[in-house]
């Protein structure tokens, strides 16, 4: 069985991920992912998937298999710490109203 | 947490009109459910190729050509969003492959039907693609977010599809007596089919009310039939066609046009793998799948040669 698995994922083309800058100055941002055999057809992959029209002026893959993501069952503590801090925000701070533009 | 409060925080994303994400727990039912939707959706795009792909060589114009190369292009591209928007819930892209060539998983029946003459590429473009984009209008809100975001990508780029379509059937339509008429019998031909495409009437869909609830559907078959007919008979009038349904009225008082029934025996039997093209389609994308076999093989050990290359040269 184990064999059996091992021959087809063999025959598949790795998963990437695509990510794709949309204009000078901003940043990349997720596209969704395909298969390719190397890095170099997954960005030629990615230009006739996700950019036919003009959607893109950069492109970055990466293999699916190195990307780690937060625990969503976890997210709960792992954002905790920031939960009481409001003081952060400049919300928080009361001024006068004749100072302006602060 | 435990299965039962998983299972709250689930409702709760749900209820809240929030995204579900791959890594989210969800109901065994609700991934395979969508699974299985998705995946006949990626099937009907790359299975939908083949109709319109007869016509390419023999367009009529280089324009023409040049459009219908574009739409057929984005529909692999299509098939391609969906296909990875299924693989996020933990099916390989093998396994799905090889349930649409073992007559597993379905596509849509509507491209069992043959392609006999040029007017049918604007009747597809312009019904197959409108009944489409009805359908999938609504799923651009869907629950599962990787769903949710590839039609809002496909949505994106459909509506040229069906424009094309329409236009073809417009210059058709205002030209010589025998191009009205192969509009007209185009026209005849793909009506009921597109029709069928919202699937069996509501009474017979027994998974509706809990898709509804899940927001993996948000419109019912039949509402969203009707919504088709509603606009599609307007759009027929300026092309000056005829709607081949001789009970289709106006009616008052629901505000909606009525219209015949539909031929369910024959939805069903082309479901069923009796269609005019079934066999062809599905044999078509063996093939393609079996000899394309040492292209995919020749790319992995070009990627694998150069990398144990690339490999040597760093270790020296």
């Amino acid at each position: 069985m184990t064999q059996e698995i091992n021959k087809t994922n063999k025959s598949e083309w790795p998963l990437w991920e695509v990510f794709i800058r949309s204009k000078v100055g901003l940043d990349h941002k997720h596209a969704g992912s395909l298969h390719a055999a190397d890095a170099e057809m997954a960005i030629e992959n990615a230009r006739d998937v996700y950019t036919r029209r003009m959607e893109g002026v950069s492109i970055w893959v990466v293999e699916s298999k190195f990307i780690h993501a937060s625990d969503p069952g976890e997210s709960e503590s792992l954002y905790d710490p920031a939960n009481d801090k409001i003081y952060r925000h400049p919300t928080f701070y009361n001024l006068p109203d004749e100072v302006k533009y602060m | 947490m435990t299965v039962h409060s998983f299972q709250e925080h689930f409702d709760s994303l749900i209820d809240r009109e929030l995204t579900i994400e791959p890594r989210d727990w969800m109901p065994d039912d609700y991934r395979k459910t969508l699974i299985r939707q998705i995946s006949q959706h990626a099937h009907s795009e790359i299975v939908g190729m083949l109709p319109e792909g007869n016509w390419i060589t023999r367009a009529p114009s280089l324009r023409r050509k040049a459009v219908l190369l574009a739409k057929v292009q984005d529909e692999a591209g299509h098939g391609l969003y969906l296909y990875s928007a299924a693989e996020t819930l933990g099916v390989t892209r093998d396994e799905l492959y090889d349930q649409l060539h073992t007559g597993k998983a379905k596509y849509s029946s509507i491209f069992n039907y043959p392609t006999l003459t040029w007017a049918d590429m604007g009747a597809i473009g312009w019904l197959v693609d409108g009944a489409a984009i009805m359908n999938q209008v609504p799923l651009c809100r869907t629950s599962y977010g990787p769903y949710a975001r590839a039609m809002v990508r496909v949505c994106k780029e459909e509506s040229f599809h069906q424009r094309q379509g329409f236009e073809i059937m417009l210059t058709l339509s205002k030209g010589t007596e025998i191009q009205k008429k192969l509009a007209q019998d185009a026209f005849n031909r793909w009506w009921w089919p597109s029709l069928m495409m919202f699937g069996p009437p509501d009474a017979e869909s027994p998974h509706t009310e809990q898709s509804v609830r899940w927001r993996i559907k948000r419109l019912t078959n039949d509402e969203l039939r009707q919504k088709f007919v509603d606009v599609t008979v307007e759009q027929a009038k300026v092309l000056g066609l005829e709607v081949p349904d001789k009970d289709l009225k106006w009616n008052e008082e629901r505000g909606h046009f009525d219209f015949g029934a539909i031929n369910w025996d024959e939805f069903w039997n082309v479901v069923k793998g009796n269609g005019p093209c079934n066999k062809q389609r599905l044999e078509t994308r063996k093939k393609a799948w079996e000899d394309g076999k040492w292209v995919r093989d020749a790319a992995m050990a070009h990627a694998e040669k150069r990398k144990a290359k690339k490999d040597a040269v760093k270790a020296a």
